[in-house]
């Protein structure tokens, strides 16, 4: 399967990529609708909840990177997932059904690279059973990097400025 | 020859062992005997379920046609009496007998039932399966219980606290211990898991434990605590712990400790048995001892390792590791390992800490020499795996140790073999 690679020596810790990813995973990611400049703006400023990237740039002096799900062969995270929303795709992608995750953060516990974040979103879950008499306040969900399911290239490598994000297949 | 294989139980060791037994062995004859009359559920889901907060076609974790395209035969509803590894044959509840070639041990762990007087009444209940799941439920509905004591204040007890405040009741914990998840939190992790209990409204009594349980009309009225006193209760969860189910396995010559006692291999001291799961007592790779450690990764990890083995592999397991993630209120906490060395330097263990009291941020990471043998994260937890990662790896740490603490922890502290052997894998290129 193709694989995000990250070159540390490329990498000048501009944070493009989470931008990009932010916005992909916004509402208006993926609207044709209006240019790329007005998208990032709303995805930042008028939406809410505002969506979050999906990967992380590490730094440390003149090191960075941006790291991001594995998408491991042997992925801890579908071990430990107990409410069956991490799965893999025929693909060989890692996903987490976002309707399914409870929020239990035992995927977090586990990745070894730390790259599952604990979002906390104020949104009733759909399709909780309507018998509970009161709901819980907020949507908790394991958010990860989905690879841009559906697109050719992932935003992060598609927009990184000097290729320190490359594709690779394996 | 075809080989006979049969698996007890039908929870995630269960599964596992079946599905990687079928990756190495296509069309051997397997049947899969449980308790319960369901197909594979999440047993961790159950608490919400009762919350509210998943609906109950969301336990079944496969397919329904799952046991079919597996080819296994299932025995639902009925229940192992007797081994009789001589003969290789299971005795079930039933009269029935099943043959077997290989056989896998998964069935898990009961609840532990503490000695009270007069717990055996209406309204006392544990909280383990989705047949107590729905008559705790019915119960809720038929009688509408508005004060309950749960007792114990594990990770069952705090996940059945939870979903009851839920539901609306008033919620008191009771636990013998000076904290609660005293397995698995030291003092300071405890108290901030506390005090989101006090802002759900959960009311806490440690270091006491419910004496007796005393009813009117068949049903629970009040609880009487060590010290005498009592408390109007219309609901009691009994949520202590749960212990391996052996006890069918007496006179076997299956050896047991607290649990089955298995080889790295997953096999017990009888040719062709294996066991994996919460029945197992298996090497800790930070406790470096065997014991029990009946955890969800735990169970589907050794499963896969048992079901290969019974397919005639030899694959091995690299140990047990005990890990929790409890949230109570948005206070969220990861723990994994050894964290509450006591004291400290006993056995060559060493812990750093830093806590921040204005944002309730902890960290604490657990060293054996150089190496990290625990940690507790709580509040930002985002990257507490990274922890994992480094303990099960047995990675040194001393040129980074002074970091491990630091917010901004990552992968870029760690030296740059590390990351190349570890990290880069198939991905960050140094």
């Amino acid at each position: 399967m193709k694989r995000i690679v990250a070159n540390e020596q490329y990498c000048i810790g501009c944070r493009l990529c989470e931008v990009h990813c932010l916005v992909a995973h916004s509402g208006v990611g993926r609207s044709r609708l209006s240019s790329l400049a007005r998208r990032i703006i709303k995805a930042y400023k008028d939406e809410s909840p505002r969506a979050e990237p999906r990967l992380l740039v590490e730094e440390q002096g003149h090191v960075s990177f941006a790291v991001q799900c594995r998408h491991c062969d042997d992925a801890p995270c579908l071990d430990a997932c107990i409410s069956g929303a991490m799965h893999r795709t025929e693909e060989g992608t890692v996903l987490c059904d976002e309707d399914r995750c409870v929020g239990c953060w035992m995927c977090v516990m586990v990745c070894p690279y730390g790259v599952i974040h604990c979002r906390r979103e104020e949104a009733p879950k759909p399709g909780a059973p309507k018998a509970a008499e009161q709901r819980p306040p907020l949507r908790k969900i394991a958010s990860k990097c989905d690879f841009c399911v559906g697109q050719a290239t992932p935003a992060c490598v598609l927009n990184c400025p000097n290729e320190a994000l490359s594709l690779v297949e394996e | 020859m075809t080989v006979r294989h049969v698996i007890v139980g039908n929870g995630v060791a269960a599964i596992s062992a079946l599905e990687s037994l079928r990756r190495l062995d296509r069309d051997g004859p397997v049947t899969i005997i449980s308790e319960e009359p369901y197909p594979f559920y999440s047993r961790p889901l159950i608490s919400y379920l009762l919350a509210g907060e998943v609906a109950e076609d969301r336990l079944w974790l496969r397919p329904a046609d799952f046991y079919q395209r597996m080819g296994a035969q299932t025995m639902f509803g009925r229940r192992v009496e007797r081994v009789e590894p001589s003969e290789r044959r299971l005795h079930l509840s039933d009269g029935g007998t099943v043959g077997y070639d290989r056989l896998l041990l998964a069935c898990g762990g009961r609840p532990i039932l503490p000695p009270i007087d007069g717990a055996s009444t209406g309204g006392v209940f544990t909280f383990t399966t989705l047949d107590e799941a729905h008559r705790l439920d019915a119960y809720l509905r038929e009688r509408d219980p508005r004060r309950v004591t749960v007792l114990g204040a594990g990770l069952i007890g705090l996940k059945t606290a939870e979903a009851l405040i839920a539901r609306g009741r008033e919620v008191t914990l009771v636990e013998l211990a000076d904290r609660v998840l005293s397995a698995t939190l030291d003092a300071r992790g405890s108290d901030l898991i506390r005090q989101g209990l006090a802002a759900i409204g959960a009311e806490v009594f440690t270091e006491t434990t419910i004496s007796a349980i005393n009813s009117a009309d068949g049903h629970v009225r009040e609880v009487v605590l060590k010290d005498g006193s009592s408390t109007p209760t219309d609901l009691v969860v009994l949520a202590v712990g749960v212990r391996p189910a052996t006890e069918f396995l007496s006179g076997s010559g299956i050896t047991c400790g607290r649990g089955i006692q298995v080889s790295k291999r997953m096999e017990t001291n009888v040719e062709g048995v294996f066991a994996a799961g919460d029945v197992v007592e298996g090497y800790d790779i930070t406790a470096e001892t065997s014991r029990v450690v009946a955890t969800w990764v735990n169970a589907a990890g050794q499963g896969r390792v048992a079901g290969a083995n019974l397919a005639g592999a030899d694959q091995t397991f690299a140990g047990s590791l005990a890990m929790n993630a409890v949230e109570i209120a948005g206070v969220a906490t990861i723990s994994v390992g050894l964290t509450t060395p006591s004291p400290a330097d006993v056995d060559g263990l060493q812990a750093l800490e830093d806590f921040d009291a204005k944002t309730g941020q902890y960290r604490k990471v657990v060293l054996r020499g150089n190496r990290v043998v625990g940690a507790i994260f709580v509040g930002a937890i985002d990257r507490a795996g990274i922890l994992t990662g480094l303990i099960r790896t047995g990675t040194e740490v001393t040129s980074f140790r002074d970091r491990l603490l630091s917010p901004d922890f990552g992968l870029v502290w760690l030296p740059k073999e590390y990351r190349k052997h570890v990290v880069t894998g198939p991905g960050i290129e140094v």
